[in-house]
């Protein structure tokens, strides 16, 4: 991912909208030595060693909460990332539904900024947004409450057979992405929302995500998973029409919206670790250093399927990740935007394996059910992959567009 | 479908931004974002060394306007409760907080708190109100002062939004809107004048709403 292709001047509230989605990347500069000042000035037990040469502190980096897109989809993928699903208490109704958004939507927007939520109990906790953003889904039983009608594809995925989904981990009606460059950033928000959430919801699953911390490697690098492979590297880049068209839902209240999958996978690293580095190469069809396909280039560069082994068998195997994802043996093609994290936890108690590891699969895509579904379809079908990979949780969730500065999360398709 | 633009940017990083909501009532919505706005400019100062009453803020400018920045009450779900905010006197005169009133309760109290003696807080009516000097800043939060709801004449959940509206000796009004917030705080002991002992913490009834809190 990358915010490199950033659009050229567009004038109108549109522009201003979009312009917030990529704070980061260009906005963010100024922002973040906003913040940064405002940071230091405040806190003096916080402040860092003075020196001649001061490490590069990004706490006060912010991403701008409003805009026509909710934050967290589009924007870089910062290091730490906590799902949340919760569940709508029996007697909240369309009042409480709007009355919870709005709660959460202050608190979204002043967390952001790096500024404590309203009645913060843990105020200095929230004077380093460190890119923080929080991202709201809602479920079918969310729009229903709200009296609202819900998307037609808003249902739960259908039961494939590589699934072994987990309750624990598996829907929800309500949905909070919240991620930052910093772990406490993230835990301090979590909290915050879950207090003013706690008397309209009851939590249903968490799920804590990580990946490479800021200034690990190069900004736009395409993540690794625990196997080690250069995971999303067919990704459209963030700021291009392609990404708009994959990502954006055109028309109808959630104009501006998107759909999400979450999907829990675990990733069985004991079983990896019998497979040598030839045999993983073949699982996806790419190369472990570089993420390159198999038939030459870079990690950017086309996959040949058509080409075959000196004994005549595709370079790129029909079995492997990457061939089956694509379509190649059904000539079809859909794309799906992935922004997934890692998870690592303490493996089962008395269970003696010395890990519970895999990844926290987020997708978004404009059309679930023309562009998700086949793909998951092929791959449940036959992916080399899942011979290591088990899905343990899922869930689907409907992306409302942004907001405003005078409106909450969602009140173009609640209100 | 009605959305301001982001121009309101410019509004939420000057420093300046007046906060005024004296004397005009505005829709709604307009009151909200009014509220909400100049939040940024107001949490960005640092407060003055003495968060006490009526001490001058550091750098406020007189801007001619009475302010309350992030107003909210603890959600209850009878009974009493309390309201919190940062009311700044910019308006070159000082004055002095006598009252306050609200359709959501009977009677609202002033109160100030101080340490009961054993390790707790305890809560009184301050008499006389609260003196804002010209450029000073009354600081209402929990454990401190703040403005008691007394006798809720309905439950105020998560999320409401509550008018109320500050009351100063020379007949200036000041209403404003606070959001009410599940807080589990506030729970200083309140002793009116003459009890002895049995008294309530206000806004005891959070959490009534939904009993069904594991």
């Amino acid at each position: 991912m990358n915010a490199a292709d950033h659009p050229a001047a567009r004038p109108g509230r549109r522009h201003l909208l979009r312009a917030g989605s990529f704070g980061v990347g260009a906005l963010g500069v100024g922002a973040a030595s906003v913040g940064l000042d405002r940071t230091l000035r405040g806190t003096g037990a916080d402040r860092p060693p003075s020196s001649a040469v001061e490490p590069a502190v990004q706490g006060g980096a912010t991403v701008p909460f409003h805009g026509e897109h909710q934050a967290g989809i589009e924007t870089p993928a910062p290091a730490a990332a906590t799902f949340v699903g919760l569940e709508l208490r029996e007697e909240v109704d369309r009042a409480g539904v709007l009355r919870l958004l709005r709660l959460l939507t202050d608190d979204a927007a002043r967390l952001t900024r790096g500024e404590p939520a309203l009645a913060d109990t843990e105020p200095e906790l929230a004077a380093a947004p460190a890119a923080l953003t929080v991202t709201v889904g809602f479920g079918r039983e969310l729009m229903e409450r709200a009296e609202r009608p819900a998307p037609s594809w808003l249902d739960p995925l259908p039961a494939f057979g590589i699934d072994e989904l987990e309750e624990a981990f598996t829907g929800g009606d309500l949905m909070l992405q919240i991620a930052a460059e910093d772990p406490v950033t993230v835990s301090h928000a979590v909290r915050m929302l879950l207090k003013d959430a706690r008397a309209f919801t009851q939590v249903r699953w968490v799920q804590p995500g990580f990946r490479r911390s800021p200034g690990t490697v190069a900004p736009g690098t395409t993540m690794r998973n625990l196997f080690g492979q250069v995971d999303g590297s067919a990704n459209p880049a963030a700021g291009s029409a392609h990404f708009s068209r994959v990502v954006w839902i055109e028309d109808g209240p959630f104009a501006g919206g998107t759909s999400m999958v979450i999907r829990r996978i675990r990733m069985d690293l004991d079983g990896w670790d019998e497979v040598d580095r030839t045999a993983r190469e073949l699982s996806t069809g790419t190369r472990l250093d570089d993420g390159a396909p198999l038939t030459g280039g870079t990690e950017a560069s086309d996959a040949d399927f058509t080409a075959v082994s000196a004994h005549g068998f595709p370079v790129i195997g029909e079995f492997s990740h990457m061939r089956r994802a694509h379509g190649v043996d059904e000539g079809e093609h859909q794309e799906i935007f992935r922004r997934p994290y890692n998870y690592d936890t303490a493996p089962p108690p008395g269970s003696g394996a010395i890990s519970e590891s895999g990844q926290i699969f987020v997708s978004f895509q404009a059309d679930l059910l023309g562009q998700f579904l086949p793909i998951q379809r092929r791959l449940d079908e036959l992916d080399l992959l899942n011979q290591w990979t088990t899905p343990i949780g899922s869930a689907v969730f409907a992306i409302p567009p942004g907001c405003a500065e005078d409106e909450y999360l969602g009140e173009t398709v609640l209100g | 479908m009605t959305r301001s633009t982001l121009s309101t940017h410019a509004r939420r990083t000057s420093p300046s931004a007046p906060a005024s909501l004296s004397g005009v009532r505005l829709p709604r919505r307009a009151a909200l974002a009014a509220l909400l706005l100049p939040l940024a400019a107001c949490a960005a100062e640092p407060e003055g060394d003495d968060p006490a009453a009526g001490a001058p803020s550091g750098g406020a400018a007189d801007d001619g306007t009475l302010t309350v920045t992030d107003p909210w009450v603890k959600a209850a779900g009878e009974g009493m409760t309390a309201a919190f905010g940062t009311v700044r006197n910019g308006t070159g005169g000082d004055l002095v907080l006598t009252g306050a009133r609200t359709d959501a309760s009977a009677q609202v109290e002033l109160h100030e708190t101080s340490s009961d003696g054993s390790g707790g807080m305890s809560m009184q009516e301050k008499e006389g109100g609260f003196t804002l000097p010209a450029g000073g800043e009354l600081i209402l939060e929990p454990g401190g002062n703040h403005l008691m709801l007394m006798e809720l004449t309905a439950p105020l959940l998560p999320g409401d939004e509550v008018e109320l509206t500050l009351e100063f000796t020379d007949g200036t009004e000041h209403p404003f809107t606070a959001t009410v917030k599940d807080f589990a705080g506030a729970q200083e002991h309140y002793e009116p004048e003459g009890s002895a002992g049995s008294g309530a913490s206000d806004g005891g009834g959070e959490h009534a709403e939904h009993g069904g809190d594991e």
